[in-house]
């Protein structure tokens, strides 16, 4: 199956009327990734090529902005792997970025933390924990995806530390 | 419901021994590790490990919530707790339960039920199953009258301890007041619970246990007895089944008290009933319940062919009973040693650390439950534990002689461990003899 322009659209009309940051969908030969106030991608992974413009493939802050509908070639390039000091998960959980769904994001690439900055939430049966960035410096990389169950130690962001 | 993804509660051997029979069933694993069980063999085995926390136990393997959390999140539609740990905390079932988990294991009220030993006392009480003569202590003067009914030697136990730790000893009446106190002193400190009861103290008893399975409705069958009476400070050290050397009444009778008991709780899945069997007196009593799967259950598995894994599975899937009483035929004797990496000339001092190297036996009649291979830490949070050796025979001679072979050609490199001690137990005369006291182990080592 395929997904046109006009079903994107639809599909991006509902999850901007949802409570949802974001909506993976994936079916046969396409993976579609919508994220509020970021970018969107489809990835061929068949014969299927929606023709799109192609934009910057790395989600960038654009807040308080409705979602773009952007449909790229995922880069088939290795993971980016950022320079700086991991901030690790200080329990097992399920990661928000946000302080809640819609929010802005607690940290993006390039923000000053402080020690005591909070970079995201970690929940567990429902009880929410603050993390802390831990160091003072700038954020190079969010690694943990919003939404997903971390363990405990995994990196969370990273944080090139000031001297 | 079919389970088809088990989330593994646990650690060390247990943990390896549970994915054993899951993959056997083809169900999956997903296990908690600690950061100090990372890269252990059960992590490797399962099909996923996550890491709940850091080493200490109180930090991973003891947070209902986070093991909860990890288990739904991992998509596992139930929980195996394994021993120790969660396994007989009511909370953590019941919190399984409210998340729509299975738990594999008695209901959370069964837990209770035999988890307050007060408690379990009153129900063996209700179901006709004889006890220690003893009496919970309301006042020290009510205690005073009580130890006088009982006789010395007594023993004062705390209501909230288990596996040997919180007992005083008393062989004086005058004594009676002052080991109250401290006993609920330190009940108070190490449990959180200060209460105490009194027992007749059995100079020369054997522990004989009884493993059960029920499906929770009342229909319960058991799968024969273990005689565990090779201790030291009444830890587990030799387990083995059958128990030689009872009266055929009084087995008869011990049997059919463990499996009323359980019938009485419908109880439901596996289960071992402990009793104290007085030599001297030539009867036994009740000692509690243990609501989960035991660290000996192999040998029961070795004389009976029965996955108890397997069908604490099939219990909690809701497929009830796979076999009838009459289905359990016990053929043969099995032996088991629990290789701990202790010290025996350090009087047993734990001795973790890294194992260069872990040389199993491999025969046809050895089974090895282990966590251990080429490399393996032992950490310093959890207990000693690093493998359980197995050996079955036609009779009990063979499988002293088995387990004898066996562990000629284990080799443990790294850390010290308690295999000479086994040694040491298995070619002794009294042991071979059968039917040894659970003061056996402390008379051998104060002989040199």
């Amino acid at each position: 199956m395929s997904l046109s322009a006009a079903d994107i659209q639809e599909i991006m009309r509902l999850v901007e009327a949802s409570g949802f940051d974001e909506l993976l969908l994936e079916t046969a030969g396409t993976k579609l990734t919508l994220r509020r106030g970021g970018a969107i991608s489809a990835v061929p992974s068949g014969s299927v090529t929606l023709a799109a413009p192609a934009v910057s493939p790395v989600a960038v802050a654009a807040p308080a902005q409705p979602p773009a509908a952007v449909v790229v070639p995922v880069p088939v390039a290795a993971p980016v792997v950022a320079d700086g000091t991991p901030v690790e998960s200080p329990m097992l959980g399920t990661f928000y970025r946000a302080p809640k769904p819609g929010a802005a994001a607690f940290v993006e690439v390039g923000a000053a933390v402080e020690a005591d900055t909070v970079i995201g939430i970690v929940e567990v049966m429902k009880l929410m924990n603050t993390v802390r960035a831990g160091v003072r410096g700038t954020v190079t990389a969010v690694v943990a995806r919003d939404g997903a169950l971390v363990e405990y130690g995994e990196t969370l962001i990273r944080v090139a530390v000031a001297e | 419901m079919a389970i088809r993804r088990v989330f593994i509660a646990n650690r060390g051997e247990i943990a390896a021994r549970i994915i054993r029979s899951c993959k056997h069933l083809g169900i999956e694993t997903v296990l908690a590790v600690s950061a100090a069980d990372r890269n252990s063999l059960p992590a490797r085995l399962a099909d996923r490990a996550v890491c709940v926390g850091p080493a200490r136990s109180s930090d991973s393997y003891l947070l209902v919530n986070t093991l909860v959390h990890a288990a739904l999140s991992t998509g596992c539609d139930a929980v195996h707790p394994g021993y120790g740990f969660l396994s007989e905390r009511a909370p953590f079932a019941r919190a399984c339960e409210q998340a729509g988990l299975v738990f594999i294991g008695p209901t959370p009220e069964q837990i209770e039920a035999v988890g307050d030993k007060l408690r379990a006392r009153s129900e063996a009480i209700a179901a006709d199953v004889p006890v220690v003569p003893g009496a919970t202590v309301d006042s020290v003067q009510d205690a005073l009258e009580a130890a006088t009914r009982i006789g010395t030697p007594l023993l004062v136990k705390a209501v909230g301890g288990g596996g040997g730790r919180g007992m005083k000893r008393v062989d004086v009446l005058d004594d009676v007041a002052s080991a109250i106190e401290l006993a609920s002193a330190e009940a108070a400190a190490a449990f959180g619970d200060a209460r105490v009861y009194l027992e007749r103290y059995v100079s020369r008893g054997r522990h004989v246990e009884l493993q059960v399975l029920g499906d929770g409705q009342g229909r319960v069958i058991h799968l024969g007895e273990r005689d565990c009476s090779v201790q030291r400070r009444y830890q587990k050290l030799i387990e083995e089944t059958p128990a030689v050397g009872l009266s055929a009444p009084l087995l008869a009778q011990l049997r059919e008290a463990g499996v009323r008991f359980a019938q009485r709780l419908h109880y439901r899945g596996a289960g071992t009933v402990e009793f104290l069997v007085d030599t001297e007196r030539d009867c036994f009593y009740f000692l509690e319940m243990n609501s989960r799967i035991q660290v000996e259950h192999p040998v029961t598995e070795a004389v009976t062919g029965v996955d108890l894994i397997a069908e604490q599975i099939a219990i909690a899937a809701g497929e009830g009973l796979r076999l009838q009483q009459s289905d359990v035929q016990i053929t043969g004797h099995a032996i088991e040693c629990r290789i701990n990496a202790e010290d025996p000339a350090r009087d047993f001092a734990p001795s973790p650390g890294r194992v260069r190297r872990a040389a199993w036996p491999v025969a046809a009649n050895i089974r090895v439950d282990t966590h251990i291979d080429d490399g393996a830490m032992v950490p310093p949070f959890y207990d000693s534990l690093m493998g359980k050796v197995i050996a079955y025979g036609a009779d009990r001679a063979a499988a002293v002689a088995a387990l004898q072979q066996a562990l000629a050609v284990t080799y443990i490199e790294g850390v010290a461990t308690n295999i000479s001690f086994h040694q040491r137990v298995l070619a002794d005369a009294e042991f071979q003899q059968g039917g040894i006291d659970t003061g056996y182990v402390a008379r051998l080592m104060a002989s040199g």
